[in-house]
């Protein structure tokens, strides 16, 4: 690998885990369900620059597109799914606060 | 394009745009600083070379999911569910913790160095099309994809009948 390619993976990898740090802390920090979202939202965001940083440095950009179009599709089901989750706890709690769901406590 | 002044300033504005995304308090205003680092990793995928994911990334995930997320907190009209006692922490947390530990962590990263060359594999001669990996390499992942957006819609289907059900219940 030539020292430009290394250094742009390095830089790469350096924001993809500044970007993770972010979102990890938006996911444990808040207490608000919709925010969480939003966190593993920035969270898949990072893995997705990495994907393409890494597709780029290693010149197979076409396989780390496929990865990512797979990527952003697990990501809207995912979010749409869980969009819903959120909608309905709200209808039956009236509350976003992930510390009062409490309804499967043993 | 290997290692220029674009791609530092996109990166940089990517990290801006998230960690602002996390420290905003209104959500709305959150999920439309989501959109807008989804627009700056699109300007990253195009730099490096991949548009197809580029314009997946711009209307999917700046687009879709951001409709999504506004729609979600419209129906909830979700406030912030912190205290008044709390108000100082949250803003502790929010404004001076993040950032805090994002400075230390790339300042460790840049001091520690990364080793490049032990991570990423060499570079390769073969060059494939984006139509080629898809539909020769990862076929089976198209059947798993495909799986998964009908897994969403049921989910989605499943939730709403409910709701509508308990809507007719209460009726």
């Amino acid at each position: 690998m030539t020292g430009g390619l290394a250094a742009l993976f390095a830089l790469g990898v350096v924001f993809v885990v500044l970007l993770a740090v972010a979102a990890l802390y938006c996911i444990l920090v808040s207490r608000n369900l919709i925010r969480i979202l939003i966190g593993l939202e920035l969270l898949i965001k990072s893995v997705t620059l990495l994907l393409g940083v890494a597709g780029y440095v290693t010149g197979r950009m076409a396989l780390a597109q496929t990865f990512i179009i797979t990527l952003i599709v697990i990501e809207v089901v995912v979010i749409a799914v869980a969009a819903g989750v959120v909608i309905g706890i709200h209808r039956r709690n009236h509350d976003l606060d992930a510390c009062k769901l409490r309804n499967l406590r043993g | 394009m290997t290692f220029d002044t674009t791609t530092i300033i996109l990166l940089a504005a990517l990290l801006v745009a998230g960690v602002c995304t996390v420290m905003i308090s209104d959500l709305l205003l959150a999920a439309i600083g989501l959109a807008v680092s989804s627009a700056i990793l699109t300007l990253i995928l195009f730099h490096l070379g991949g548009p197809l994911a580029a314009v997946f990334e711009l209307s999917v995930c700046a687009g879709l999911i951001t409709v999504v997320f506004i729609a979600t907190i419209s129906l909830t009209k979700a406030d912030s569910c912190e205290d008044e006692r709390w108000e100082k922490l949250r803003i502790l947390k929010r404004f001076v913790f993040l950032p805090l530990v994002v400075a230390i962590i790339g300042w460790r990263l840049a001091v520690a160095g990364i080793h490049a060359e032990r991570i990423a594999a060499p570079l390769s001669g073969e060059v494939e099309g984006v139509r080629q990996a898809l539909w020769s390499m990862r076929r089976l992942d198209l059947l798993g994809q495909i799986l998964i957006i009908l897994a969403g819609v049921f989910g989605v289907v499943v939730l709403f009948k409910g709701k509508i059900d308990d809507g007719e219940a209460e009726k």
